[in-house]
């Protein structure tokens, strides 16, 4: 008897019918999918996104050359290279980070004494050529210039949980 | 279509009515190309809106756009022919596909007497040139020398030889009642509102011709010839750039084409659907009648997973076969019995 009823299920396309009736409800509800580009989804202050070089409100860079962020580095993706400058302060002459290798793990912002490398909340750094993803000291510093106010707020949101 | 061209060019001679053909040809083909492309974005719209994603919004406005960009994308492309390919055959059959595509809108009725070819055996036509569409898959299959492919266009085969029996079978059905092979006879026989046509005796044969035009189409959930996840897409996983456009424009030529079908046969062609419409012109009820059903295809992609070959085999031969078969034999009778023979023809 089940199976004759079954087989008449089946006969009248009941399942397809309602499968039918359901996906026109949700043919009307309204869209889920955020328009990216000219929408965006919020972002966690702990976002590690780009990295970012920072300055001292004077001007003065950060980073003192201690290298701790190029020896946590799990990539292996930051080089530096260091020498006093001619007040004697511990300078870098190289910072380099190849953002190929990078995997965002944020060991780097954690490592570093002064809060000069972090990573930014910019993820849209898309490039044409594997080139321009081997960022040097100046691309780094320009970046810290352009995203500082965003990266002190975002600093400053998580620092209650430190 | 052809004649009304040619006397409108009023001269004489055989040029004038080669350029009539070509004409007539060109205000089929050119439209039906536009079609298509607003046919592949509206698909991908409807499917999205189903799944509540946006779909394609960022070309043109709206997203309209979005089919031009990729043909051009597509055309501006390199042409990838495999080393061990049979390089005549592989890329003869993309153009088999697209030309066996468009051929079968020489038949059609957009009108009273606007089909480039009102031959009185159209729907023999019909069926002899989209078996023949059979042929372009199975040469790309076998002529990229790819197993992917080569299993796509063996599951093709099969799988459209198995439907075409049943959509045989459900022709026979409406012929029947009909009395003519001809389209325009076709809609003919169901002129006036929508209580006169074919859909209300034959509703069960319309379900058949339609899942069974879903097969004969390799749309969902019948598309194993290309089923992505284990054949990564068939018989044109080595084509690329324009050959892949021609497949595509090709097979969605072909899905419009079996909903143009669906209209004439079952939902009265150019016809109004209810009295007091008949100002609006027949070939706007037509469009508007394909569009409904390009959007049943486009909805069914949405709901149904894709089915295994084995089912599909049992659905095709132990079920509509024997389904169809049988009403064939009941409509013949209730015909026979009920005197509802055709008088004409």
């Amino acid at each position: 008897m089940t199976a004759l009823v079954q087989a008449t299920k089946s006969l009248l396309l009941l399942e397809f019918v309602k499968a039918f009736w359901l996906s026109i409800k949700y043919f009307f509800r309204p869209k889920v999918t955020v328009n990216y580009p000219y929408e965006k989804g919020p972002l966690s202050p702990r976002f590690r996104g780009e990295h970012a070089l920072r300055r001292y409100p004077n001007g003065e860079e950060r980073c003192i050359a201690c290298k701790l962020c190029e020896a946590i580095c799990p990539a292996q993706a930051i080089t530096i290279e260091a020498e006093p400058r001619e007040d004697g302060s511990r300078r870098t002459t190289r910072y380099d980070i190849d953002m190929v290798k990078c995997i965002y793990c944020g060991f780097c912002q954690e490592a570093c004494p002064v809060d000069a490398i972090v990573e930014g909340p910019n993820f849209e750094f898309a490039t044409e050529t594997r080139e321009e993803l081997l960022y040097n000291k100046d691309k780094l510093l320009a970046n810290g210039e352009r995203w500082e106010r965003e990266i002190a707020a975002n600093l400053a949101a998580d620092a209650p949980y430190r | 279509m052809v004649e009304a061209l040619y006397k409108l060019f009023g001269g004489e001679g055989q040029f004038l009515y080669l350029l009539a053909i070509v004409a007539s040809i060109l205000a089929i083909v050119l439209p039906l190309l536009i079609g298509v492309a607003f046919a592949v974005y509206f698909d991908r719209k409807i499917w999205a809106a189903v799944q509540m994603r946006r779909g394609p919004n960022v070309v043109g406005p709206f997203g309209l756009l979005q089919s031009f960009a990729d043909g051009l994308k597509l055309f501006l492309k390199e042409t990838i022919i495999p080393a061990g390919a049979n390089k005549a055959i592989f890329l003869m059959a993309p153009m088999i596909t697209f030309v066996v595509a468009l051929l079968s809108w020489a038949v059609i009725p957009f009108e009273a007497h606007m089909a480039i070819a009102d031959i009185n055996v159209g729907i023999l036509y019909l069926l002899a040139i989209s078996s023949l569409g059979v042929y372009g898959i199975i040469m790309s299959g076998w002529a990229s020398n790819s197993r992917y492919a080569f299993l796509g266009g063996l599951r093709s085969a099969a799988q459209m030889v198995s439907y075409e029996v049943s959509i045989g079978f459900v022709l026979v059905c409406v012929l029947m009642h009909v009395g003519s092979l001809n389209m325009t006879d076709i809609v003919n026989s169901q002129s006036g509102a929508i209580w006169h046509w074919n859909f209300i005796p034959f509703f069960p044969v319309f379900i058949i011709f339609f899942i069974s035009a879903l097969a004969e189409t390799n749309r969902p959930p019948f598309d194993l010839p290309e089923a992505e996840a284990e054949l990564v897409a068939g018989y044109q996983v080595e084509y690329s750039s324009m050959a892949f456009a021609l497949f595509f424009l090709g097979e969605y030529a072909n899905i419009l084409l079996m909903s143009t079908v669906m209209s004439i046969l079952f939902f009265g062609g150019w016809n109004a659907p209810l009295p007091g419409l008949e100002f609006v012109p027949g070939f706007i009820w037509l469009l508007l009648k394909t569009a409904f059903f390009f959007w049943l295809f486009a909805m069914v992609k949405a709901f149904v997973p894709r089915y295994r070959y084995d089912q599909l085999m049992r659905l095709g031969w132990k079920v509509f076969l024997p389904l169809s078969l049988f009403l064939v034999v009941f409509y013949a009778a209730v015909m026979v019995y009920g005197g509802f023979l055709p008088t004409h023809g």
